[in-house]
C-alpha cells in the first residue's frame, strides 16, 4: 500500500477491483465503513463516501457499496481506460498535478508507436519488446535530460500519447469488454471525475484479483494511471492500495525471498555484471532532470556496499569489491513456476518449502504434483502436514513409483517465537513469544542456522566448489545455531562500524565499507534508542498518539521508509507547499519546514526554492510515470485478454491475448495444456472465504465447522440449462484437470452480454484438498478438492504471476 | 450463583436473541456474570502482545497465559487489542479463533522421513535429519553449480536447489533465510507475493 488500512476512512471514494475486502479483509474494512458512514465525505454531496465495487461476483463488499458492476474478470484495464479516456476528454484530470507531478510533459523517441495491438519494438519469435523506441527524447548535452514540453500539446509528449491511446475505449467498448452496462459505467465515471478536484480525493484498493492475470501488472498500472491523471497518489485518502494475503507477505518481500531483488528491493546481480559499478550502472535509475533528486539511483552503491558488508563482514572490503562476486547470478527468471518448470526439466534436485504448499498453491496442481516426484528430495518446514509433506500419496500417484526423498520438519508456530510482521500498509509489527514450542517443533530460522552450520561444516572438512560465500558468511549471533530474532532485526537495521552504534537513518549509509545495513529500508527501526517495532502508543489516546487528526499514530509500532505513513507524501501538496486539500494535509511547508507526516523529501527544502527537488524523489525523472518504458509488455497499459476467454479482443482480434505473456509449456516444448471455449465454455475464477486462509485453516476445528466443503458457485441461468440445483454434487473441469464439489446456485455470480454473445462466469474457492480435518472425514472425495488443479501454468511477462482469476472450465451434475 | 460449566453457560447463553441480557433463564444479569467470569478467566495471566498471524491487516492481538504448577504455560485466551489503531480490538472469524490453531493438538511433533518409493513416514531424530538434509544440500549444489556460465561471465549459482516459503516468517526470519539461501548460491528464491 502507498497508504495504510486506518487512512482508507479518509477518502471521498473509494474504487475496489480484483478484491473482496469486507470478506478476505474484513477488520480492515471496517475504514472502508467508516468512510461511507462519515457526513462529511462524499463528492459534493457530503453524503458519506462512495464505494465502487467492479468485481465477478456480488460478494458482501458489493452488498454495501454504492455500486456493484459485475465485471468480466481480467478486463479492468479495460474499465479503468474507459475512464482515463472520460477524464482526460472532458478536462476532469488535476491539471496542476498532471504537468508538475506526472511525466505528461515528456517527449518520446519520435519512432515509438502502438498499432494492431502491438507495441513498437516486438519480435515474436522471442514473445519480448526491444524497447529503445520507449525511451524519453533527450537533450543535446552531456546530461541528457529529457525533453518536455509543459503545454502539453506535442504529439509526441506522454500526455498525447495517453490521450490518443484511450481514445478507443469509449464507453460502448468499455461495455463490449468488460460486460458493464454504458449506462452504470458513466455513472461511474462521473463520480469519479469529480475526484480530480484538488479539494476530492479518491483511493483505488485492489487484491490479487488484479494480479493473478497475465496482464496482472497492467492492470495495476491502468489504475495508477488514473490516479496520477486525478492527483490523488500521495495524498490522504488517496493512493494505490494493495491488500496483501498473509501475516508478513509485505516484510519478506522487502527482506527478498524473491529472485528478483534484494533486501531493500535492490536488483539481483546479472550474469555480465563483473563489478559493484557494473551492477550500479545498470541497476540504479539515472537522473533525468537536473531538480530530480533521483535519491534512490544516486544511493544505490551505498545499500548494495552496507549489505555486502552486513552479510560477509571482514571478507567483504574494497580490495575485493565487497565480495560482489559471492552474489550468486541468475541465467533468467528463477521465480514460482519456474521452479516447477525446471523440475519438470530435470534440472531441479532439491526444494526447501517453508510454510508454503507447492501442490495446493498451483498453479495446474497436477502439473505441480509431477514435478515434485521428478525432484530427487523436498524438504517441507511446517508446524502441520501439507498437501506437499503428503504429496507422495496424492491421487493419480503411486508411492511405490515416487522416488522423491522427503523430510518433514516440524516448525514452530507465530505465536511460539517473536520476531516482526509487516502489514499491508509497511507497518511494521512486533510480536512476543507467547508459549514455548510445542513438542520437538523447532523456529525455522533455527533450522536454516543448523543447515546452513552444517552445510558450512561440510565444505570446511571436504571441500567442494566455491565455498568462500559459505565459510565467510557473517553469522554473529550469540549463539550461531539458535540466533535471537532481536540480534537479527539489529543485523537489518545496521550499523556504523567505526562507532559500533546502530544508525536512525539511511542517510547516514556510506559506500566505502564503514556501514552495515541488512536493509536500507529498515535503517531507523532498530536505533540505538530501541525497537521502534515495539512501540504501542495506540487509540487509547487519540489527541496525544494522533497529533494531526490523520490517524497517523506516529507512535504505534514503526514504518519503513523512516516510519512514513503515507508514501510519496510530498505530492500531498502543491509546488508552493501548500497542502491541496487543508482539511486532509499529509504534509505542509510551514515557512521554515515540512510538517505532518515524516515528508518524503528533505525536511527544510524549501519547496519555492527554484532548485527544489521534484515530488517524486525516488524516480530518475523526479515525478510520476504515466508512460513506464520499464514494463516488458509496453509502456501504456493496454487490454489484452486472458490466455483461455470465450471472446476474442474487441479492440485487436488478431492479437487477442497478451504477445508477451510466458508461456511455460510452448517454452520447454511440453504439450499444450490451455483449452478453448468449444470445449470449455465456462469462465471461471477462484478466491478465498472468510472462515479460511488458503490451507492452514483446515486445521482448525471451529474454521472447518463454519466452512466444511468446497463447493463451486453457478449462476441460477447456467444451473437451469444444467439441471443443477444447490447441493448437488458437480465435475468441473479444464483442460487441465478436474474438481469435485457441490454446487451453490446463486445470483452473486451470473452471465454477461459481451457485444450480444452471452457467457457466464462461476467462482471456485481455493480452500480444500486432501489435508486436513476435512479432507480426513472425506478421503475419498478430497482427492478432487484442490481448486488449482483447474488453474493454467502461464505467467504475465513482468511479474511471472500465473492466471488463477481467469479461466475457462465445463461443468457436468454429477450422477 | 449456581455451578454452571463453561460450555453449558455459552450454550445458555445462546438461547435467547442478541441483546435479551437481563431476565434470562438462568435467572440473572449475563452481561455481568460474563464480566466476572472473564475477570476470573484471565486473573492474574501474563498478558502478552501479538499480531494475527492471518491475513495482512496485521490486527494487535492480546494472548493471557498461566504458567501451571509444573511449568508449563497455557494460553487462557486470545482477544483484539482495543489500543492498535489498525484494529481497535476487532477481529474476524480467523483471528477469534487464534487460539485454536496456538493449541491445536494436529501438530507434527517430530521429524519425519520418507524414503524414496517408501508408501510410509518413519520417525527420525533432528540430529539424523538434519544431517541427511545437509549431505543433500550440498550434494546438490556440488552437482549443479555454475561458476561460470557459456559466455565466460562469473555467475557462482546453484542451479539445482529451490527455496521457497515465509508468508508468516517474522521479518528477520525472512531476512535470514534469505540471506544464508544466497550465499548457498541459491537463485530460486520465493514466497507467496505473486502465488
Amino acid at each position: 500500500m502507498t497508504n495504510h488500512w486506518r487512512d482508507i476512512k479518509n477518502a471521498d471514494v473509494i474504487m475496489i477491483n480484483g478484491a473482496n475486502p469486507a470478506e478476505a479483509h474484513p477488520v480492515g474494512f471496517q475504514w472502508f465503513m467508516k468512510a461511507k458512514l462519515d457526513p462529511t465525505k462524499g463528492p459534493g454531496s457530503g453524503g458519506g463516501a462512495k464505494l465502487i465495487h467492479a468485481d465477478p461476483r456480488f460478494s458482501r463488499t458489493s452488498a454495501v457499496s454504492d455500486m456493484y458492476l459485475r465485471i468480466r474478470t481480467g478486463t479492468d484495464v479495460a474499465y479503468f481506460g474507459g475512464l482515463i479516456n472520460y477524464v482526460i476528454q472532458n478536462n476532469k484530470y488535476h491539471d496542476e498535478y498532471v504537468k508538475n507531478y506526472t511525466n505528461a510533459s515528456f517527449i518520446i523517441n519520435k519512432d515509438y508507436k502502438f498499432k494492431d495491438g502491438l507495441f513498437s519494438g516486438y519480435d515474436a519469435k522471442k514473445r519480448t519488446y526491444a524497447v529503445e523506441t520507449w525511451a524519453y527524447d533527450n537533450e543535446p548535452g552531456p546530461d541528457k535530460y529529457a525533453k518536455r514540453d509543459e503545454s502539453l500539446k506535442d504529439p509526441h509528449c506522454v500526455f498525447q500519447l495517453i490521450k490518443n491511446h484511450y481514445s478507443r475505449y469509449t464507453p460502448e467498448m468499455v461495455q463490449t469488454i468488460t460486460g458493464i452496462p454504458k449506462e452504470d459505467f458513466l455513472k461511474v465515471a462521473q463520480i469519479v471525475g469529480e475526484m480530480g478536484r484538488p479539494d476530492k480525493v479518491m483511493t483505488i484498493v485492489y487484491a490479487v484479483g488484479l494480479t493473478h492475470h497475465t496482464t496482472g501488472s497492467q492492470l495495476i498500472r491502468s489504475a495508477a494511471v488514473l490516479q496520477l491523471l486525478l492527483g490523488n497518489i500521495g495524498r490522504p485518502g488517496g493512493g494505490m492500495n494493495a491488500e496483501r494475503g498473509h501475516a508478513n507477505i509485505q516484510g519478506n518481500t522487502d527482506n527478498a525471498i524473491s529472485w528478483e531483488i534484494l533486501p531493500g528491493y535492490l536488483k539481483v546481480p546479472l550474469p555480465g555484471q563483473k563489478t559493484i559499478e557494473d551492477y550500479v550502472k545498470v541497476s540504479a535509475s539515472k537522473r533525468l532532470l537536473g531538480i530530480s533528486w533521483n535519491f534512490f539511483g544516486t544511493n544505490y552503491k551505498k545499500f548494495i556496499v552496507s549489505l555486502l558488508k552486513t552479510w560477509y563482514g571482514d571478507s567483504a572490503n574494497k580490495s575485493n569489491d565487497f565480495a560482489f562476486s559471492y552474489l550468486p547470478k541468475p541465467a533468467g527468471n528463477s521465480s514460482w513456476m519456474t521452479i516447477y518448470d525446471q523440475a519438470l526439466q530435470g534440472k531441479m534436485e532439491g526444494v526447501m518449502l517453508s510454510g508454503m504448499t507447492a501442490a495446493s498453491i498451483g498453479p495446474d496442481s497436477n502439473q505441480v504434483l509431477t514435478a515434485l516426484s521428478k525432484l530427487k528430495w523436498l524438504a517441507v518446514m511446517d508446524p502441520f502436514p501439507t498437501t506437499s509433506s503428503e504429496f507422495w500419496h496424492a491421487s493419480g500417484l503411486n508411492p511405490a513409483d515416487v522416488q522423491t526423498e522427503v523430510f518433514m520438519l516440524p516448525t514452530t508456530h507465530w505465536i511460539e517465537k517473536d520476531g516482526s510482521f509487516v502489514n499491508s500498509g509497511r507497518w511494521m509489527q512486533w510480536k512476543d513469544q507467547v508459549i514455548p514450542p510445542v513438542g520437538d517443533s523447532r523456529h525455522d530460522h533455527w533450522i536454516v542456522a543448523e543447515l546452513f552450520h552444517r552445510v558450512k561444516a561440510l565444505y570446511q572438512k571436504d571441500g567442494g566448489k566455491f565455498p568462500d560465500p559459505i565459510v565467510h558468511l557473517t553469522m554473529d549471533y550469540k549463539d550461531p545455531l539458535k540466533p535471537s530474532l532481536d540480534e537479527i532485526a539489529r543485523e537489518v537495521n545496521g550499523k556504523d562500524l567505526k562507532t559500533g552504534k546502530r544508525l536512525a537513518t539511511f542517510a547516514k549509509l556510506m559506500d566505502d565499507g564503514t556501514t552495515t545495513s541488512g536493509n536500507w529500508i529498515y535503517v531507523g527501526s532498530y536505533p540505538e534508542k530501541g525497537n521502534m517495532a515495539k512501540r504501542r502508543k495506540g487509540v487509547q489516546d487519540p489527541a496525544k498518539n494522533d497529533p494531526t487528526g490523520m490517524g497517523f499514530y506516529p507512535e504505534w509500532a514503526w514504518t519503513w521508509p523512516l516510519n512514513r505513513r503515507i508514501l510519496y507524501n510530498r505530492a500531498s501538496a502543491d509546488m508552493s507547499g501548500k497542502p491541496w486539500d487543508p482539511k486532509r494535509a499529509g504534509i505542509a511547508w510551514n515557512g521554515s519546514k515540512w510538517v505532518g507526516d515524516v515528508p518524503d523529501y528533505p525536511p527544510k527544502m524549501n519547496p519555492k526554492d527554484p532548485k527544489a527537488w521534484l515530488p517524486f524523489t525516488m524516480n530518475g525523472e523526479g515525478v510520476a510515470r504515466l508512460f513506464a518504458s520499464s514494463m516488458l509488455d509496453g509502456p501504456i497499459p493496454e487490454h489484452y485478454e486472458p490466455v483461455e476467454s470465450p471472446v476474442k479482443n474487441a479492440l485487436h482480434p488478431d492479437m487477442s491475448a497478451s504477445p508477451t505473456a510466458f508461456l511455460y509449456d510452448k517454452a520447454a516444448k511440453r504439450e499444450n495444456r490451455f483449452g478453448t471455449p468449444d470445449e470449455y465454455p465456462i469462465i471461471a475464477t477462484t478466491y478465498r472465504l472468510t472462515e479460511h486462509e488458503h490451507y492452514v485453516t483446515q486445521q482448525v476445528p471451529h474454521l472447518v465447522q463454519l466452512q466444511p466443503e468446497p463447493f463451486v458457485e453457478i449462476p441460477t441461468a447456467l444451473a437451469n440449462e444444467r439441471g443443477v440445483k444447490t447441493g448437488d454434487m458437480v465435475r468441473v473441469r479444464s483442460k487441465r484437470g478436474k474438481i469435485e464439489v457441490r454446487a451453490v446456485v446463486t445470483n452473486r455470480v451470473g452471465q454477461l452480454d459481451l457485444g450480444g454473445k452471452k457467457v457466464y462466469q462461476v467462482g471456485i474457492p481455493i480452500h480444500w484438498g486432501y489435508v486436513g480435518i476435512a479432507a480426513e472425514m472425506h478421503p475419498e472425495k478430497s482427492k478432487f478438492w484442490m481448486a488449482n488443479n483447474l488453474t493454467p501454468f502461464v505467467g504475465d511477462a513482468n511479474s511471472r504471476t500465473p492466471e488463477f482469476k481467469a479461466f475457462l472450465v465445463q461443468i457436468e451434475k454429477l450422477a | 450463583m449456581a455451578t454452571v460449566t463453561r460450555r453449558g453457560f455459552l450454550s445458555l447463553a445462546g438461547i435467547g436473541t442478541a441483546g435479551v441480557l437481563v431476565g434470562s433463564e438462568l435467572g440473572f444479569d449475563l452481561a455481568q456474570a460474563t464480566q466476572i467470569k472473564q475477570q476470573l478467566r484471565i486473573a492474574g495471566a501474563t498478558e502478552a502482545h501479538s499480531v494475527c498471524p492471518y491475513c495482512a491487516v496485521g490486527c494487535s492481538i492480546i494472548a493471557y497465559t498461566r504458567k501451571a504448577a509444573d511449568g508449563s504455560v497455557k494460553v487462557l485466551q486470545i482477544e483484539g487489542d482495543p489500543d492498535s489503531p489498525v484494529n481497535e480490538g476487532r477481529l474476524c472469524p480467523k483471528g477469534a479463533t487464534a487460539m485454536q490453531l496456538a493449541t491445536s493438538d494436529r501438530r507434527v511433533e517430530q521429524p519425519l522421513y520418507r524414503a524414496p518409493g517408501a508408501t510410509a513416514w518413519q520417525k527420525m531424530s533432528w540430529d539424523d535429519m538434519l544431517d541427511k538434509l545437509a549431505h543433500r544440500i550440498k550434494d546438490s549444489r556440488d552437482r549443479t553449480f555454475v561458476a561460470t556460465d557459456k559466455k565466460g561471465n562469473l555467475v557462482n549459482r546453484t542451479d539445482g536447489i529451490a527455496f521457497a516459503g515465509g508468508a508468516t516468517f517474522s521479518n528477520e526470519e525472512g531476512y535470514l533465510a534469505a540471506k544464508v539461501m544466497r550465499s548457498l548460491g541459491l537463485v530460486y528464491l520465493e514466497q507467496q507475493a505473486r502465488v
